[in-house]
């Protein structure tokens, strides 16, 4: 019995010296659940505020004042952009700018007078159900309270009617509020961000840690000559990758692709050469395929929680939004679901292509400057 | 400028020469000051106990490792500024086999061929596998093969661009005899076609296969030339005895401040000191019936009592 004890704590003593040796997997295991707690404690939010919203109404009356001011105050909306034209408004819904857009027609207020229930129409981005199911919820109930103080005296009548207002939800780009449509395209990001980071920065470190480092430094190749060479073939893996994605969305899902394939394209290429970047250099901070693995689930952790893909984006505190903006998959997440689900136009998106390639030229540069072309 | 011109061709007839190359590791020492003037086509033993700086000194002469301080040309390149060219001139056989043993021999070979630009890629991997004797197992992995066949595929691979200086580290460690044999006659079969050696190793046999030797003693060389000349230069009086009792002696003699190195080692007691009248004094109080005799000092004595002696000296000039 006592023999045994001591073999397990001849065993226990050596695993905790190597431990403390291994101080990047020793500070993974500790920030892992302290990132953890963070994102979830405080980052995400699954009853999103604050969405943006566009306004198009044709009247300024007391009562279409009362009804912005009552959806003002219930949180859920942000106005950015209040006008009286519609073809100002048409496309912020489809390019990913607003969340919503309500429309209030002309003679909004004098059918209202009349008791003829005049239509409301809030327009909903539904491409991401859970995002913006709660404000679509309240919508109706927001704006019937929002003119309650409004139907006194001789209008008293409609407030005790069926509904003065018929409020119009129209659910855009997925009526039926399927969460696979938002899923799935968004899976082939984060299947992409697992997958490229982690095989390059192990297959570098894996030279590292067999010693073969050493002979590839002696002999005449140049650092870029070794970043593209290593990263080639996982580009392939990467289209791969996302054939059977999107196989999969369609065949399986039904997920419909609205947008255009090169655009689509050009986003996954982009991306997959961000994360290949991002790799390899995490092959030159970490020692063994051990920290690489580590580095790499560091990286992921906040990539799905932060970028929209589990939970709405423009839920989190703006702390939390600035970090996913950092990130490449949030960008793409973007393009993406653009694309298959919104038919949004390439040129809408510049910015998210600008954002993962300027995340790629600047880790691409730390890597070339990490490199070590000497053992030093 | 005729004197510079001439200063060139004198140069130009080293494959190595470098001036005082340091080389810190945080607030450690491994290399203190270390030049080596090599001529070309010479086969040169590169000697020293383990952290001694030999491996550290190989990677800075072919540009592995930036030197802390110190200059040098690689076969007429600056080691700090073409580290490029001399990779392309040089072969540099690392100490532990890194290879890739999951690709076979074949597949390593044509690898290396292809970053160095030997065409026809064929045909050049198959005159080195037949060279070298690899063509039958050439679709074997590397990481299945012993000892001396990894690293006749190491000699192999850092050999086949033909370059003009082979540095090999330790490259016999853990092989055995016979393939250590085999290895060494290709050494020499290299450098009579005209390829520089410097090789470091701990086998004193293989030392005097040297044309000259190197010996580094914590970072510093401590000695240097050829084998005879340095055991001389250490001026070692040895004896050695056999008979009953001669193992049970050898602590007597170490604790002996008159003898400088005792060992027992093939069934006799061996001991040396540079002084002969004291060693021999040492003799005649603790040395009784046992059969003694005067031999040649050999190499691994000599260095033994130099690494002793440096040490010795480190000590005092320490204290003092």
């Amino acid at each position: 019995m006592l023999r045994s004890l001591n073999g397990i704590f001849a065993i226990l003593s050596k695993e905790m010296i190597q431990m403390s040796r291994d101080r990047l997997t020793f500070a993974m295991i500790l920030m892992i659940p302290v990132v953890q707690l963070v994102l979830f404690g405080y980052a995400i939010n699954t009853d999103p505020k604050h969405l943006a919203t566009a306004v198009h109404v044709e009247e300024q009356t007391p009562m279409v004042r009362s009804i912005l001011t009552g959806m003002k105050n219930s949180d859920y909306f942000d106005f950015i952009l209040t006008t009286g034209n519609g073809e100002e408004t048409e496309s912020l819904l489809r390019d990913g700018k607003v969340s919503f857009v309500l429309s209030i027609p002309a003679g909004f207020t004098k059918a209202l007078i009349r008791g003829e229930q005049p239509q409301l129409l809030l327009e909903a981005d539904a491409s991401d159900p859970a995002a913006a199911s709660n404000a679509m919820a309240q919508i109706r109930q927001i704006v019937l309270q929002a003119l309650q103080p409004d139907l006194t005296g001789p209008l008293s009548y409609l407030a005790v009617s069926a509904d003065p207002v018929d409020v119009v939800v129209h659910r855009a780009y997925n009526p039926e509020g399927i969460t696979q449509y938002n899923i799935v395209p968004g899976l082939v990001g984060v299947i992409l961000t697992m997958t490229m980071v982690m095989i390059t920065s192990m297959a570098m470190t894996r030279e590292v840690e067999r010693g073969t480092m050493e002979n590839l430094l002696a002999m005449p190749v140049k650092p870029y000559q070794v970043m593209f060479g290593k990263i080639t073939p996982y580009i392939f893996v990467g289209i791969i990758q996302t054939f059977i994605i999107l196989a999969a969305a369609h065949f399986l899902f039904r997920v419909p692709f609205a947008g255009s394939m090169s655009v689509l394209a050009l986003g996954v290429s982009l991306f997959i050469l961000a994360n290949l970047a991002l790799g390899f250099t995490f092959s030159t901070i970490a020692r063994s395929q051990m920290q690489a693995m580590q580095l790499t689930i560091f990286f992921f952790l906040p990539s799905i929680l932060l970028s929209g893909f589990m939970f709405p984006f423009r839920g989190m505190p703006i702390w939390a939004q600035w970090i996913g903006e950092a990130l490449p998959l949030t960008h793409f997440l973007r393009i993406i679901r653009g694309v298959m689900l919104k038919d949004t136009p390439g040129m809408a998106l510049l910015n998210e292509f600008a954002a993962i390639g300027l995340f790629m030229l600047v880790v691409g540069a730390i890597a070339m400057k990490r490199y070590r072309r000497t053992l030093d | 400028m005729r004197e510079k011109a001439l200063q060139q061709n004198l140069s130009d007839d080293l494959a190595i020469d470098v001036c005082d190359l340091v080389k810190d590791f945080g607030s450690k020492r491994a290399v203190d000051k270390v030049s080596i003037q090599m001529p070309r086509g010479q086969v040169w033993g590169f000697l020293g106990p383990n952290g001694s700086g030999k491996t550290t000194t190989i990677r800075m002469i072919c540009g592995l490792l930036e030197p802390t301080s110190g200059y040098g040309n690689c076969l007429g390149l600056d080691i700090q500024k073409e580290a490029d060219a001399i990779k392309k001139a040089t072969g540099y056989m690392t100490q532990k086999f890194s290879f890739w043993e999951d690709m076979t021999i074949r597949e390593n070979l044509a690898f290396v061929a292809r970053l160095y630009q030997l065409h026809p890629i064929k045909q050049v991997v198959d005159e080195t596998l037949k060279t070298l004797g690899l063509f039958d197992r050439q679709h074997q992995l590397a990481g299945h093969l012993s000892g001396g066949w990894k690293q006749r595929l190491a000699l192999a691979a850092v050999t086949m661009h033909n370059p003009a200086l082979l540095l090999l580290d330790e490259p016999t460690a853990g092989v055995d005899p016979q393939a250590r044999r085999d290895f060494w006659d290709e050494i020499h079969r290299l450098a009579g076609s005209g390829m520089t050696v410097l090789v470091s190793t701990h086998y004193m046999d293989e030392a005097e296969r040297c044309d000259r030797i190197v010996y580094l003693s914590h970072g510093k060389i401590m000695v240097q030339g050829r084998v005879q000349e340095i055991v001389k230069e250490v001026g070692l009086v040895t004896f050695k005895a056999t008979g009953d009792g001669a193992r049970e002696r050898v602590e007597a003699f170490r604790r002996d401040d008159r003898v400088d190195y005792a060992s027992y080692f093939g069934a006799a007691l061996h001991i040396s000191a540079r002084d002969r009248q004291a060693l021999q004094a040492a003799i005649g109080e603790f040395g009784d019936g046992l059969q003694w005799q005067e031999i040649e000092t050999g190499l691994e004595d000599a260095f033994i009592a130099l690494s002793q002696m440096q040490h010795m000296q480190s000590n005092t000039s320490g204290k003092g």
